[in-house]
């Protein structure tokens, strides 16, 4: 049945930014048309009308006043970066692929 | 065993009664809890990380404003576990996950800063699932807690480090967290108590999130009085959290103190049939269930049959919509501003190398799961569908509890399993089949150990579950149950 679904495992990876072993590849898309069979049942249900639910609890905005409060400081933030540069930036890898920079 | 005061199987109410007395000192109290860990966490492998001098110097404040008739409440000195997704101000929070492996929160969760007001003292960081995806505790990326009552066997998950370390007696007291049963499983594998309190009811607010309509903070306890007093603790509104309730929450405690005596006369219970009938339901779970309902007719409860007729749906939906927003929520972990990072030859590649080496595999196939049911073609056919059926289980609920005050369920289909046993993720979801429903409902619930299973010798849990914002009714029919239940200790031979 698994088949039919055609999942492309490594589609999916690249959405959601993920390498993925290739030992791993193989288990993953086994396991993920195994769970996606699994979740197909609910098509057996007649949905049409019912309102869908995203909360338990009804849900409304939250106003605030536009007032600053108390920030943490820049060096207690950078504490967790990997890398930061003069201890006041963060240091990234480079952002535009291509050569050039350094 | 000091002054007479077995640390095992101490509550946080007679530690205070202790304490209050003079009996103990907080720090006599927290160096015999350090000690219960030096001796058995070897074994248990509840804690990834504590921090000794912190506890001690907590605990020595602690002692010094009660000597000056200063203590912040009857609980100050007592120290409580907490699970490594909420977190603490200036210890790591890695939710047992390599990429997290690095961080130091610079910030208190609003539970552990409402416990500290009250001088309760946060002691390490518990073992779990990584980020609370799983049901066994197997799927940490440092090291598989074991279960106190049988070392070969899983503590449950994802709260398993603090269903483990209670039930060991290395704290009185810990938080977990739930989003499918994280509390409650364990809770019943270990032979705990555990509260799912309504959602909204416990602030989000340091807590890492997983699958955000769902997740909720909770006690894991020994006892149900124990749950009801750090619920008055940690619950309440908080700004810092838009989904909080405005609904005062502070006397759970003095509630359950006075319910003690009093029977369940008058109090109508359901029994859902589909719970009832489920495949794989052990010989030794049936057994502790029914002994449990002829408990509470013999305190005068009356039993009547209700219907959850979506049940077997329950499983589908919630793993399409907690995959959905675990695949949102954990987009922020990519080894840039916090975490661990794996260098690559530009930032997307990077991306991609840091989430790859970071996430372990079950972490991975949520994700995937997640990002496939929300991507583009699909999103009609799974995440709205799910949400739909969604509704029609909370309608179950509702009917449900319009023919009876509270619903009592099993918790798990077995006692706790070995180790190894459910390599099948599919598998492994299926074993939360009686835990799932209500966070999708965001009705309260709580696990309650009710029996020893006599072909395992471990113990069983029962689930009592009450309409949204009722814990009064969920805590005190739990409380009258516990103090009349036939097996009235639970404690490990460890």
């Amino acid at each position: 049945m698994g088949a039919e679904h055609n999942i492309d495992v490594s589609y999916v990876a690249g959405l959601a930014r993920l390498e993925i072993e290739p030992a791993a590849m193989k288990r993953l898309q086994q396991d993920m048309e195994a769970i996606v069979d699994y979740i197909e049942q609910l098509k057996e249900l007649d949905v049409e009308g019912i309102e869908p639910t995203a909360h338990a609890m009804p849900l409304a905005n939250v106003w605030r006043e536009d007032v600053a409060g108390e920030t943490f400081k820049r060096e207690t933030m950078l504490a967790n970066a990997p890398g930061t540069v003069d201890d006041e930036l963060l240091k990234v890898p480079q952002v535009l692929p291509g050569e050039g920079m350094a | 065993m000091m002054n007479n005061i077995d640390i095992k199987t101490l509550t946080v109410h007679a530690a205070a009664d202790a304490l209050a007395a003079g009996k103990i000192s907080a720090t006599g109290l927290c160096q015999a809890y350090l000690d219960r860990f030096d001796a058995v966490d070897g074994k248990v492998k509840a804690f990834l990380k504590i921090d000794k001098a912190d506890i001690l110097s907590r605990a020595k404040a602690a002692d010094e404003r009660r000597a000056q008739g200063k203590a912040l409440s009857p609980y100050d000195g007592i120290p409580v576990g907490i699970k490594d997704c909420i977190v603490t101000q200036g210890q790591t929070c890695s939710c047992a996950s390599k990429i997290l492996e690095p961080v130091v929160s610079p910030y208190d969760s609003t539970v552990v800063a409402r416990l500290k007001a009250k001088g309760f003292i946060p002691m390490g960081r518990l073992n779990m699932d990584e980020f609370a995806m799983g049901s066994s505790c197997e799927n940490s990326a440092f090291m598989k807690t074991a279960n106190p009552w049988d070392l070969n066997c899983v503590p449950g998950g994802s709260s398993g480090g603090s269903a483990a370390s209670v039930a060991a007696g290395e704290v009185p007291a810990a938080l977990g967290s739930d989003t499918g049963g994280s509390i409650r499983q364990p809770a019943a594998f270990c032979g705990v108590v555990g509260l799912k309190p309504t959602y909204g009811r416990v602030s989000r607010y340091g807590l890492v999130a997983f699958a955000s309509s769902l997740d909720q903070i909770g006690p894991m306890t020994h006892d149900v009085l124990d749950s009801a007093i750090i619920l008055d603790s940690i619950c309440g509104h908080d700004s810092k959290d838009c989904t909080s309730l405005p609904e005062k929450c502070d006397s759970f405690a003095e509630l359950v103190k006075s319910v003690e005596g009093k029977d369940l006369s008058g109090m109508k219970v359901g029994l859902p049939k589909e719970y009832f009938g489920a495949e794989g339901l052990s010989p030794g779970v049936k057994a502790a269930m029914e002994k449990t309902i002829e408990t509470i007719r013999g305190l005068g409860a009356e039993t009547v049959e209700v219907s959850l007729p979506h049940t077997k749906y329950a499983i589908a939906v919630y793993y399409i919509i907690a995959t959905a927003e675990a695949s949102a929520n954990l987009a922020r972990f990519d080894g840039i501003r916090y975490g661990a990072r794996e260098e690559a030859r530009d930032l997307i590649a990077t991306y991609f190398k840091s989430r790859g080496k970071g996430f372990g595999e079950e972490v991975q196939r949520r994700i995937l799961l997640g990002t496939y049911v929300l991507s583009s073609g699909y999103y009609d056919a799974y995440y709205l569908r799910a949400q739909k059926v969604r509704t029609l289980i909370r309608r179950d609920f509702e009917n449900a509890l319009k023919q009876c005050d509270i619903i009592l369920t099993p918790v798990t289909p077995t006692t706790a399993f070995k180790f190894g046993d459910k390599s099948d993720p599919l598998q492994m979801y299926l074993s939360d089949i009686f835990t799932i429903a209500l966070n999708l409902s965001g009705n309260c619930g709580i696990s309650v150990p009710a029996g020893i299973c006599p072909e395992t010798g471990m113990p069983v849990g029962v689930q009592f579950i009450a309409p949204a914002l009722q814990e009064d009714k969920l805590l005190s029919a739990a409380r009258i149950f516990e103090l009349n239940r036939e097996t009235k200790l639970f404690t490990p031979a460890l």
